[in-house]
């Protein structure tokens, strides 16, 4: 690899980055349509409803003709709003919602020595658009991106229900990106690259490597919890709150830009499930009984991302939206402390690996690491209860 | 389970619907929910069964109005060719239903039952003199059903029962006058016959007992049924004499 191309730059090197930005953006475009269709019809289903069944079989293009109509309406910019900022605002929050796949590994073989690289015009490269060094850092990044693209959309419309919306919005995401990054460290000192190449190689295995097992369920579910939260999908849903806010941060856009921000939301659901399974459950890892393992990794990763977009939808389906207070509770009182504590019982463990530990000190270890966060979080939780009860004798008192 | 049980419904619901069937709602324009009886829709001008217009021109529809939307002129019948069979006939007779609000007051004040709802809300004009009916449009046809505009949607069977509500509560809603014939014939239906009234006899009760025992979609076709057939029991309705109508 030849990251700043001292050797020189051939038609070929140009050529691979082209396929693959060409691949990922129509893939990512293919899937955002066919995700809006997939949740409004697998919502129906669970609501009793038909859900939409008339542009095309089974209404498989409703998102298309939805399109094509926002295409077609007057995008009207409110007297009181900041245009240019207002202008800007969409490709802010739909930009970073397309970087975030580039550094997902969508397929490629990892067993029997393989480091999964293809050929294509004869030239070796990974099946996904980016390698960076930082990796995962930049799925990171790009999710603090988009907070910038809600809030400046609710503070350039001039309006008061995108402001709170807005305002609610970049609250929840910021608390909930300490949370999102806490379980993501897990996950990296056990892999022991922030590559994500490497994080999938380390897990091809077998399932026991896999992150969600060896790093210990929790970094998952705080990732899966935090992540719905980072993506505002319900129930962490409150910068659209209809009964509370009309329709959130983006009340007064229109026509393509609305479609930006809507597609940006269902693109999120689809880059987060990706990075889900590339963080926790191997990628494209998985058995290959017969044919070319190339296509079989294909199709374990295509069908983990399945039934990650289906439980985002099962939530919506089932959960009630969460109260702010409630909301703010469950991100600094229960995922932050919850991943933090499991972050310093990893770290022990792993150290106790890297020492050459025998398996009962390491078993002792975890015991300790144990009994320590217990007890943490038993002083925690008093800590909270004195603070409370404090704040409900004061307010007797008033 | 306790906080996961939520999961576990929504799951069961994407592959078992709800007792009635596999979905709640109805894929409109093709298919149609049945109306309620009473349902408030466009009217109709009535006629007698001999082709006499019902109406007389007395505007008591149009005072009664609270949107102010009918329009009405009476006029002389002409001697040798009268058009109502009293003195008097709706010479004028217009509807404005962008000022409609289907009340029914209009329903409720006409003394000879000239004016009744049908049970069609679907009709949508391009332009305002569309949505004002004249008296030309609202007169039923020579079958006594309502006429069909080009842009009204009718399908087969709503224009059965158009003077449903004027005949379960009329004269005065009185609940003495339950299965009192108190009505004129109409033009292709003859007398219409009464329908079960508002009274808690025990006899009514054994009926609504009966209707829920069946599927509910059957139970509001039940409800017409009785009044297009008129099925009801005579037994067990107090008589009610002349001296206690006007006491």
């Amino acid at each position: 690899m030849d990251p700043l191309f001292v050797t020189g730059l051939s038609w070929s090197v140009v050529g691979v980055v082209l396929i693959k930005v060409v691949a990922v953006f129509v893939f990512l475009l293919l899937a955002t349509m066919l995700m809006v269709w997939f949740e409004r019809k697998v919502i129906g289903d669970m609501q009793n409803r038909i859900g939409p069944n008339r542009a095309g079989p089974w209404g498989i293009l409703q998102t298309l003709a939805d399109g094509i109509k926002l295409f077609f309406k007057e995008p009207l910019i409110p007297d009181r709003a900041d245009r240019r900022i207002f202008r800007l605002a969409p490709y802010l929050s739909f930009v970073p919602a397309f970087l975030v796949f580039s550094i997902v590994p969508v397929g490629g073989v990892f067993a029997n020595g393989e480091d999964g690289t293809v050929t294509i015009l004869g030239h070796e490269t990974f099946l996904q658009l980016a390698n960076p060094p930082v990796g995962i850092l930049v799925a990171l990044a790009m999710s603090s991106v988009a907070v910038y693209g809600v809030m400046l959309a609710g503070w350039s419309s001039g309006s008061k229900y995108p402001l709170l919306g807005s305002v609610r919005a970049s609250a929840q995401m910021v608390s909930y990106e300490a949370a999102l990054g806490l379980s993501v460290v897990s996950v990296v000192l056990i892999t022991g690259s922030l590559r994500t190449h490497q994080i999938v190689a380390e897990q091809a295995q077998g399932i026991a490597h896999w992150t969600l097992v060896a790093a210990g369920v929790v970094p998952f579910v705080v990732f899966l919890l935090a992540g719905t939260a980072e993506i505002e999908r319900p129930p962490f849903d409150l910068l659209e709150a209809e009964q509370e806010l009309v329709a959130g941060f983006n009340t007064e856009y229109s026509g393509i830009r609305f479609a930006l921000f809507y597609l940006a939301s269902f693109m999120n659901t689809i880059t987060t499930s990706a990075i889900i399974v590339t963080l926790f459950l191997g990628g494209p890892a998985g058995p290959a009984p017969v044919g070319p393992p190339l296509l079989w990794s294909f199709f374990w990763f295509f069908a983990k991302l399945i039934v990650f977009l289906f439980v985002f939808v099962w939530f919506r389906a089932t959960l009630p939206r969460f109260r702010y207070d409630q909301l703010m509770d469950l991100g600094w009182k229960a995922l932050i402390p919850v991943s933090l504590g499991w972050l310093l019982v990893v770290a022990a463990i792993r150290i106790a690996y890297d020492r050459n530990y025998s398996s009962g000190q390491v078993l002792l270890v975890a015991l300790v690491g144990g009994a320590v966060l217990a007890i943490a979080g038993l002083l925690l939780t008093a800590a909270m209860r004195t603070a409370q009860r404090r704040r409900d004798l004061e307010v007797e008192r008033t | 389970m306790g906080y996961l049980d939520g999961f576990a419904v929504t799951f069961r619901k994407l592959f078992h619907g709800t007792e009635d069937g596999r979905v709640v709602t109805v894929e409109y324009p093709k298919k149609k929910r049945a109306k309620a009886v009473r349902f408030h829709g466009r009217h109709v001008l009535n006629r007698y069964e001999d082709g006499m217009e019902k109406c007389i021109g007395c505007e008591l529809c149009a005072g009664v109005c609270p949107a102010k939307c009918i329009y009405v002129r009476g006029k002389d019948n002409p001697v040798d060719d009268p058009v109502s069979p009293g003195e008097r006939y709706g010479f004028i007779y217009e509807i404005n239903y962008l000022r409609c609000i289907h009340c029914d007051l209009c329903v409720e004040a006409c003394p000879t039952e000239a004016i009744t709802e049908t049970k069609l809300f679907e009709f949508s004009f391009t332009n305002r003199q569309d949505a004002i009916y004249t008296r030309d449009e609202l007169l039923v046809d020579d079958d006594g059903k309502p006429q069909r505009l080009p842009w009204e949607d009718w399908r087969e069977g709503e224009d059965v029962h158009t003077s449903a509500w004027m005949r379960a509560t009329a004269p005065s809603g009185a609940a003495q006058y339950e299965d009192q014939v108190a009505w004129a014939g109409e033009l292709g239906y003859g007398v219409r016959p009464p329908e079960h009234g508002q009274r808690l006899d025990e006899e009514i009760l054994v009926a609504t007992d009966e209707a829920q025992a069946d599927d509910p979609e059957e139970q509001v076709l039940h409800g017409v049924d009785a009044q297009t057939h008129g099925e009801i029991n005579p037994q067990g309705h107090p008589h009610v004499g002349e001296g206690d109508v006007h006491s």
